[in-house]
């Protein structure tokens, strides 16, 4: 064992530029490999949140509207409105409908443009009065929206997805951008660790040569490399780990949380989460490349 | 594993051996038959090509028969799995023409490594290497560095550490190649020494003058063919 840390010691003394090297590329490609973790782990959080409340609105005629459903001047009739309603209803992905009178949508409107000089503008009779439709299944909403997008006294069918499908496909691709790009470098990292300790296995092929020949096991003769490569990778994995636990505290915690309350964000567990998988991650990456390695010199 | 059938003595046994290297023209060993004793003292010899390292080689398993078959130590050489290897090389001491010390250790450190490395303790280790270096007659320069010796002082500290761990056979390819002609006289001694220990001892040399003296058993290789097998012979005809 002495003679395990010994080697140890003076093979990252000899290689300290290849182990600082190691060091970094690690600590960088685990930061954003740890950061796409975090972007999916935030992106499906998103997902639940919105999407739970994501309602469809379907708007109906109003005197002003200009949809060709609607009938110039007037208000959709009840009739119109019972049929859309029971169509509605009938539909299997629907959770509730809940009718808003052009009041309520005023009030609503009201509270939250007060401030607004549009205000003054404004009359209830402006507004549009809907069916607010809450689905079973938030994902199912094309059913719903093609069957009631064309009835009479329908002016528009709104719903979320449009406006957050685009966002979720924007971070979805951040999200595939980032753990690309970490696995580029930790493919750089894994060819550097390879290259590192092919290195330090050739300014000790002396020794191995006669620890061969003494009968040493290859576990023996390979374990210096492998702790040599492990401490790089952890090292790495570490200031990985610490970075991450940084991005949590000073962006998320204290920049995005305060100023965007209205969703959840990551919180610890999250990150310990992405530290665990940092540090297995680190850890595979040191062991193979060093056996893949280190196998051509224990050749016999 | 039961596999020397005759001879209960042999501890090295080649039945009908052939080498051929990859792209080599002619084999580098042709049909060798034969069977080295436990506590024997052999000279190997023949001209540079003639098939020795590769005799030596194949005792150590560093290379694989192409056909044929080796014994050592009661072991089928070509049936021995990868991970048995280690077992097998600590029964086999080996010393070269070049020393092959490890510079920046001393003596003592350099015949401790051939135990550390095989896992002896610190105690064992503690109380065998001064013995080693004493039956090598080196007690006194344990701390020296190999740089500050001598040759014949060099060969012995290599010697030592061949034998710290008292294998059953010692493999020595031109031990003699690099020193003068009374060093190597007094190399030659040496091994001699531990042959008498009951270790096996095999020595590839050019030095007729040598093997004339020993008059030990000699088997001589010429293009890889079995040529002299002798007792007590001497190095020409």
């Amino acid at each position: 064992m002495r003679h395990v840390f010994r080697e140890l010691g003076s093979g990252l003394k000899r290689n300290l530029s290849m182990t600082i090297a190691v060091v970094v590329t690690m600590w960088v490609s685990l930061t954003l490999f740890g950061i796409g973790l975090l972007a999916a782990e935030q992106v499906d959080l998103m997902k639940g949140r919105w999407y739970d409340q994501i309602e469809i609105s379907v708007f109906l005629c109003v005197p002003n509207s200009s949809s060709p459903n609607c009938e110039k001047g007037v208000d959709a009739t009840q009739a119109q409105k019972d049929a859309i309603r029971t169509t509605l209803e009938a539909n299997s992905e629907v959770a509730s409908v809940y009718y808003e009178s052009k009041e309520e949508a005023f009030k609503d409107f009201t509270e939250l443009y007060k401030d607004s000089p549009v205000m003054a503008t404004m009359k209830v009779e402006d507004m549009n009065d809907s069916f607010r439709v809450k689905l079973k299944n938030p994902q199912e909403y094309m059913s719903v929206t093609t069957e009631v997008g064309g009835m009479k006294g329908v002016e528009a069918v709104q719903d979320l997805h449009k406006v957050l499908d685009p966002l979720f496909t924007w971070l979805n691709g951040a999200q595939v951008g980032t753990i690309g790009a970490s696995a580029l470098l930790l493919l750089a990292a894994v060819l550097q660790i390879a290259n590192t300790i092919r290195m330090s296995a050739f300014s000790r092929r002396r020794e191995i040569g006669i620890m061969r020949l003494v009968g040493a096991s290859n576990w023996y003769i390979m374990l210096p490399f492998l702790l040599e490569a492990l401490v790089a990778a952890l090292l790495g994995a570490a200031l990985a780990c610490g970075s991450l636990a940084a991005f949590e505290k000073f962006i998320i915690l204290d920049q995005a949380k305060p100023s965007i309350t209205s969703m959840g964000w990551i919180g610890w567990g999250e990150v310990q989460w992405a530290m665990l998988w940092i540090v297995v991650t680190g850890a595979l990456l040191a062991i193979i490349p060093t056996i893949v390695a280190t196998r051509r010199f224990l050749r016999v | 594993m039961l596999s020397t059938p005759d001879s209960e003595d042999a501890v090295i046994r080649f039945e009908d051996v052939s080498k051929t290297y990859k792209g080599g023209s002619r084999p580098a060993l042709q049909h060798i038959d034969l069977e080295i004793d436990k506590g024997e003292f052999a000279f190997l010899v023949g001209q540079s090509g003639s098939g020795k390292s590769t005799f030596l080689r194949l005792i150590l398993r560093e290379l694989l028969p192409t056909t044929g078959r080796i014994y050592v130590a009661g072991k089928d050489l070509t049936r021995l799995h990868s991970w048995k290897l280690p077992a097998l090389r600590r029964q086999i001491g080996n010393v070269f023409q070049d020393f092959r010390l490890l510079p920046g250790k001393t003596v003592f450190e350099n015949v401790a490594f051939a135990l550390q490395v095989i896992g002896k303790s610190q105690s064992v280790i503690k109380r065998v290497v001064p013995e080693t270096l004493e039956l090598v007659g080196l007690a006194d320069k344990g701390e020296r560095l190999p740089e500050e010796l001598s040759g014949g002082e060099q060969q012995r500290v290599a010697i030592a550490r061949a034998f710290v761990n008292r294998p059953k056979v010692l493999l020595a390819d031109e031990p003699t190649g690099n020193l003068d002609p009374t060093t190597s006289v007094e190399i030659v001694r040496l091994l001699d020494q531990i042959n008498k220990t009951g270790t096996t001892l095999i020595m590839a040399t050019h030095d007729a003058t040598i093997v004339n003296q020993m008059r030990k058993r000699v088997i001589e290789l010429d293009k890889g063919v079995l040529v002299r097998d002798q007792a007590k012979g001497v190095y020409g005809y």
